[in-house]
Formats: structure tokens, C-alpha cells, sequence
């Protein structure tokens, strides 16, 4: 079971590896969207990642719930649980 | 009495591609032209989906003519008569009648009368299907040579206003020549479907609905108010995806499905010289690429650019595309997989022609 911290951590490596991101620029409190600039299919292809990394499986309706990177771990953490 | 004994056809152990042809359109679609339809820029368009122009055919060209140009073509490649056809099978989603098939046409024309022709209606994953028949039929003996055609007319049914799938969009036809060979061709076909998906690309509405609400149209207004016939063309079946959910389903489970492939063909990604995936959008072939983990030998078609999404067409047009630029790849083996609306999916490793 990862902590938080460890979500986060996979979480900034998959979107630097799709957008060039920083891992440092990758916060809870930062919009998908608003903040990264990160497009649809970019997402769809982090939520993809994140699924492999993490073993969880986050449904297509679940997507546009995933506002903010915190709504990310958090959602993978409950999965996880 | 006794029981007499039946004869099976004889069977080929080995089946392969001897031919391919292709067919562009000559009418190029810019992404400015696509802009002054939908709200976006050249820039969006060619970030998002790699795509900076597509082939698309003039008024007066059908499906059957591009699929009569592409088999010419494999014909002579394969070096074969039409007359030694013993199948003719077009894969299409865009010829405008139910019946008829484009195939019974297309064997007339080509002079491959009177082989059996029919048409496969498997979307983008229709030529794959096509060469997993072919291969069935040429190995079994029911057939010595089977002509394989994708071809798409796909700008007649798109409405170029809509944002999820019409601007992907381009018209072509690709064909090859399936016959007997002495070594392996074509691995096991992986191939499938997944109808609990049926929704996610297809038609706006059946072409019965279309009718019904055509004829209430011009029943509202017996005189044939033209605002009222406008809104009856406008419910012309037109075609749309859920893109998220089908992005996903390409790079997550068909990568799978080419994994599988290559498991069955008994190689690894190593052994490719060539990867020639449907042609839906760059960014789903450059996540394959990386889901499949491919060396940098191996040469990926990336045909999208210029001709944009051509459905069953796309995956024979890219390989014709890449053998005319790299002629050395020529024998040695690509992975090819088609995906799409049904959800139907399909697999093969094949020996280049």
C-alpha cells in the first residue's frame, strides 16, 4: 500500500514523462487543466499510467471528477484501500 | 451400401501477402480548410492528433472506384489475373447500400467473375479482419488466391461542424493479394470484439430513423417548405465517438492485443522491421510505441500526417506507404493491428511483400 506521499511521487513521474513537466511543479493543490495545461488525451494517457502503476482502476466517469492533482492521489489511495 | 467418402479441398500449409496496392484521393484537406467548419487551429489539430492534411475524394468518386484503383495495383504486384480470384473481399463501412456489396461490383469490374465477393463490416479493424479470412481461406483450399480490399469513402458520412471524430477523417483504399507460400506469412490472427461497447463510435442515428423523421418533416409541411427539407438532410446519419473512452481502450487494451500477437507468432519486438497500426491518431500510435516497448529499428508508419484516419483502408495504404519509401523492408515482418468502432479489434504479424 503506498502512502500519499509515494502516490505523489508516481503521480509527478508519469506526468513528466507525458508532458515535460517538472516532478516538482506536480502539487496537490494544482489543477490538471488550469495549472499543468494538460489536454484530454494527455490525461486520458496519465490515468492509463497511473492504473498500471498503482493497480487500481479509475472509470471513465471517475476522469472528470479528477480535477486537481489531490483528487488524483486521494482517489487512488481510496482505491487502493 | 457402403458410405462413400467425401472429399475435403486439399489444403496449403502456408499462406502470405504477394501483392499490395493503393488508392488516394486527390482532394487535399488542410487543417485551415477543417478550421473554417470547427473552432480550432492548425496547431491544435497537429498536437492532438498528428494530423496535418487528408486525402478526401471528389463527389463523383465511390467506394467501389478507389477499391477498383488499389486492386489493380496489388493485382500487379502480385503479379496474378483478376480471373485467378477465388474470393473477393472489400472491407468498408462507407459504400451507401445495405445490398449489393462493394465486393460483387469490384469482381466485376476487376473480371474476377464469378469468385464469391463480400463485403466485412468490421470498421477500423476491418482489413485485419479481411486477412485473417483470406489466410483461412487460402489455407484451408477454399480459395488459392483472395483479394483483400479496405476502402473508405468516410467524407460522406462525416458532418464538418462536429468536433469529436469528423476532422479526423479521410478517404482511400488499400488492397493486397493473399495466396498459397512454402514458409509462414501470416501469424494466427488475434481478433475479437467487445459490443458492451457498441456506443462509443458510430452512427448519430439508423438510417430508419433517418426516414421517419424525414418523412414527418414533409408531412408537416406538404408543401415542401425548404427550412423543413434543410432540417430533414440535416438528419442524414452522421458519424461520432466518445474519444476519451476509446483513447483509452486503444492504448491500454490493444496494446495488449499486439503483445498477444506477437506471442502467437512465436517472435518478440525485436524481430519487427515494421509496426503499422491503425492510423487513428498519433498520439494513440505513439503510446503503443511505448506500451509495446518497440527497439528503434523497428520502422513505425506514421501515414496519419498526410492522409489522415481512412478506417479499414489505413493500415494497407501505411504499408504500401512504407514499402515505397523504405523498398528494403520488403520480407521481413511487421505487426499490424486495426481497432475500432464495435469494438472489433484484430492482429496480425505478416511477412512484407
Amino acid at each position: 500500500m503506498a502512502s500519499n506521499e509515494e502516490i505523489l511521487a508516481g503521480l509527478a513521474e508519469i506526468v513528466n514523462e507525458e508532458t515535460g513537466l517538472a516532478p516538482e511543479a506536480v502539487e496537490m493543490d494544482k489543477s490538471f487543466t488550469e495549472d499543468l495545461d494538460i489536454d484530454s488525451i494527455s490525461m486520458m494517457t496519465i490515468v492509463v499510467n497511473a492504473e498500471e502503476k498503482f493497480g487500481v482502476r479509475i472509470p471513465d466517469e471517475e476522469v472528470k471528477n479528477l480535477k486537481t492533482v489531490g483528487d488524483a492521489v486521494n482517489f487512488i489511495s481510496g482505491a487502493q484501500a | 451400401m457402403s458410405t462413400p467418402t467425401l472429399r475435403q479441398a486439399p489444403v496449403n500449409q502456408y499462406s502470405r501477402i504477394q501483392g499490395i496496392g493503393a488508392f488516394r484521393p486527390d482532394v487535399i484537406v488542410t487543417n485551415e480548410d477543417v478550421c473554417q467548419w470547427i473552432d480550432s487551429s492548425d496547431e491544435w489539430i497537429r498536437q492532438r492528433t498528428g494530423i496535418i492534411t487528408r486525402h478526401r475524394a471528389a463527389a463523383d468518386v465511390s467506394v467501389i472506384d478507389m477499391a477498383e484503383g488499389a486492386a489493380r495495383e496489388a493485382l500487379e504486384h502480385a503479379g496474378i489475373e483478376a480471373s485467378q480470384l477465388g474470393a473477393v473481399i472489400v472491407s468498408t463501412v462507407t459504400h451507401p447500400y445495405a445490398t449489393p456489396s462493394a465486393a460483387a461490383a469490384l469482381a466485376d469490374r476487376l473480371g474476377a467473375t464469378p469468385a464469391p465477393a463480400f463485403d466485412i463490416s468490421a470498421a477500423c479493424a476491418g482489413y485485419c479482419y479481411g486477412i485473417a479470412q483470406a489466410d483461412a481461406l487460402v489455407r484451408s483450399g477454399t480459395a488459392t488466391y483472395v483479394l483483400v480490399v479496405g476502402a473508405e469513402k468516410l467524407s460522406d458520412v462525416i458532418d464538418n461542424r462536429e468536433r469529436t471524430i469528423s476532422f479526423l477523417l479521410g478517404d482511400g483504399a488499400g488492397a493486397v493479394v493473399i495466396g498459397p507460400s512454402e514458409t509462414p506469412g501470416i501469424s494466427p490472427s488475434v481478433w475479437g470484439s467487445d459490443g458492451s461497447k457498441w456506443d462509443a463510435i458510430g452512427m448519430t442515428r439508423s438510417q430508419l430513423d433517418a426516414r421517419d423523421l424525414s418523412l414527418a418533416a414533409r408531412q408537416s409541411d406538404a408543401s415542401g417548405d425548404l427550412a423543413l427539407l434543410e432540417e430533414a438532410q440535416e438528419l442524414y446519419p452522421t458519424i461520432r465517438q466518445d474519444g476519451q473512452t476509446v483513447f483509452r481502450w486503444a492504448v491500454w487494451e490493444m496494446a495488449k492485443v499486439a503483445q498477444q500477437a506477437l506471442e502467437d507468432a512465436g517472435i518478440t519486438a525485436e524481430d519487427l522491421v515494421a509496426f503499422v497500426p491503425h492510423q487513428a491518431n498519433m498520439r494513440i500510435i505513439d503510446e503503443m510505441v511505448k506500451k509495446l516497448k518497440l527497439p528503434e529499428s523497428v520502422t513505425i508508419a506514421r501515414d496519419i500526417a498526410d492522409a489522415g484516419n481512412t478506417s479499414a483502408a489505413s493500415i494497407p495504404l501505411a504499408t504500401h506507404r512504407l514499402l515505397k519509401e523504405n523498398p528494403s523492408l520488403s520480407g521481413g515482418l511487421a505487426l499490424q493491428i486495426g481497432f475500432g468502432a464495435g469494438l472489433v479489434f484484430g492482429a496480425q504479424v505478416v511477412v512484407l511483400p
